[in-house]
């Protein structure tokens, strides 16, 4: 897994999930409490 | 490994969970995911509930959603909450606004770690009172009203999408806005009442496509409790939270007596892990049920697999596909490529459905004829409220015909 | 949130408002004050954070973690949204 794609990331490493898909290597994933299906 | 890998396999403990309080409610709305309205009897007591909570520290929940039914007609649901709070679980509540009266909008204005959600499913009481019942569009508007004047802001309006709602889409944002709360919209699931009203409330087709559009376009500051994973097949980007089915792997439901379940739009033996008055609590099933061992095990998309969509949406609402009776590893029954149609004309209009095990409905059962049976309490008031916590039905606490345990 | 600039050479430390709950991937990170959850990706990363209490600055708690040399760089960048994010903040001493 090259790790260019973290070295070219600035400073903000976290992402939300929608772009995970692209960043899997970033240490840090932010998710709303709100964004789990099946709760209220 | 992606985020959602990891969940996949489940967790030591829920991230959250939705915790249903009782089953009394003082409306009756036509799609009600819990068949609510008559208390249990068996409800879990106050002791009980702080029972819950201790474990909930302890596996360090960090934060629970509280519903029902109306949960705070408890006469200890504030009790209830100061000690989560008290003990490192946050809450949001789920309510009709039905006792949000001034001085408690105060109170929640100054407590720390509470949210309030409030539920409409109209952005004008003509769409609204269908479904939720006569009066129950002012009882909400008021309580938002109680909240902005006492400086509660953020709260939550969380709305139901339905054939009736989706055109009102920009008028649920503007209200919102208007109140500086946050427009939560969700998924109507053939759950609980909903069963029966699906047919005639699920959006359509063209309708689904019109709602990914808006929220591809508007969705930045609008919640949607992940409800919509279903519908990322329709694009290219996929609308933002986990976008998986999170039952009995990271979130799961506690309800009324104790009995746990993988989601809240699941209630029926099917998906029934086990009881909190257990032997082991609440911790042993969430980490040893045979239900949670088996949703964690790798899910294969089974027909779906083949599908070039399937990545994105994860085969869809295991609930909406077993309460349309649907196999759990085809597609859902709102596929947006049309899948779910054609599985349903397999299983034939006249085909015996899953119904809900637990039914607390008024007046002897889910089936509504005409205007949805509603008490109406208007504003809340305190005088107009009753002096009992629970429902003044003559039916209430009694069994429905059909409850066996 | 903070709008103060990352310095690798100042002590910070996990904010009071913050829960951290171990995970077998890394760890589950929310703020109760901001209701934003988070995920710490790496079990590595966890220690990098624990460390920080008592680090006399963040490129000492990467050592302390034993983070390796080639992968500094991505934790102070972890380090850095973290901050901005509010998870973690400048210690007072």
């Amino acid at each position: 897994m090259p790790e260019n794609a973290a070295n070219t990331t600035a400073a903000n490493t976290t992402v939300t999930t929608a772009e995970a898909d692209i960043e899997e290597d970033l240490l840090v994933e932010e998710v709303s409490i709100d964004g789990m299906c099946g709760v209220y | 490994m992606k985020l959602v890998e990891h969940f996949q396999h489940g967790l030591d403990a829920p991230i959250c969970l939705t915790w249903e309080l009782t089953y009394a409610c003082n409306l009756s709305c036509v799609h009600c995911l819990s068949s609510s309205g008559r208390r249990d009897p068996r409800e879990l007591s106050t002791e009980e509930c702080k029972a819950v909570v201790d474990e909930l520290q302890r596996l360090q929940v960090f934060y629970v959603n509280i519903g029902g039914g109306e949960p705070t007609v408890r006469s200890d649901f504030w009790e209830i909450v100061e000690y989560a709070v008290d003990h490192q679980v946050g809450v949001k509540f789920s309510t009709n606004g039905v006792r949000i009266t001034p001085e408690r909008a105060r109170w929640l204005a100054r407590s720390d770690y509470v949210d309030v959600q409030l539920s409409l499913d109209g952005a004008t009481p003509e769409v609204n009172d269908p479904v939720r019942g006569e009066g129950s569009f002012d009882t909400t508007m008021t309580a938002m009203r109680n909240l902005r004047d006492a400086g509660f802001t953020g709260f939550k309006i969380s709305v139901v999408m339905t054939r009736h709602n989706i055109g009102q889409l920009d008028e649920f944002k503007r209200i919102a806005d208007e109140f500086d709360a946050q427009l939560r919209i969700t998924r109507l699931r053939p759950s609980g009442r909903g069963a029966d009203t699906w047919d005639e409330l699920h959006p359509l087709p063209e309708q689904q496509l019109e709602l990914y559009d808006w929220l591809v376009a508007h969705g930045e500051d609008v919640l949607t409790g992940d409800s919509f994973f279903h519908l990322n097949a329709l694009g290219s980007t996929p609308l933002p939270g986990l976008n998986l089915c999170g039952a009995g792997r990271v979130v799961c439901l506690i309800d009324p007596v104790g009995d746990v379940y993988a989601c809240p739009f699941a209630i029926h033996d099917e998906f029934l892990a086990g009881n909190v008055r257990d032997e082991g609590g609440f911790t042993s099933v969430w980490r040893e049920s045979q239900l949670f061992t088996r949703l964690r095990e790798p899910q294969t998309g089974g027909a779906c697999t083949s599908c070039s969509a399937y990545d994105s949406c994860q085969g869809g609402c295991m609930a909406a596909k077993f309460f349309t009776g649907l196999p759990l590893d085809g597609p859902d029954p709102e596929c947006v490529k049309g899948n779910g149609e054609r599985a349903l004309e397999l299983v034939g209009a006249g085909a015996d459905k899953p119904t809900p095990d637990k039914d607390h409905s008024r007046r002897g059962g889910r089936k509504q004829t005409g205007v949805p049976v509603a008490i109406g309490w208007g504003p809340p008031e305190p005088d107009r409220l009753p002096d009992r916590a629970c429902d003044t039905s003559p039916l209430a606490g009694m069994p429905a015909p059909r409850e066996v345990r | 949130m903070s709008t103060e600039v990352f310095a690798p050479d100042r002590p910070y430390r996990l904010s009071p408002s913050v829960a951290l709950r171990p995970e077998p991937f890394g760890a589950l990170v929310y703020d109760f004050t901001t209701r934003k959850l988070s995920f710490l990706k790496t079990r590595l990363l966890v220690d990098v954070v624990r460390a920080l209490e008592d680090a006399s600055d963040a490129r000492d708690a990467l050592r302390s973690a034993e983070v390796p040399a080639d992968d500094h760089d991505r934790y102070l960048d972890a380090l850095a949204g973290l901050a901005s994010a509010g998870t973690i903040e400048v210690r007072g001493d």
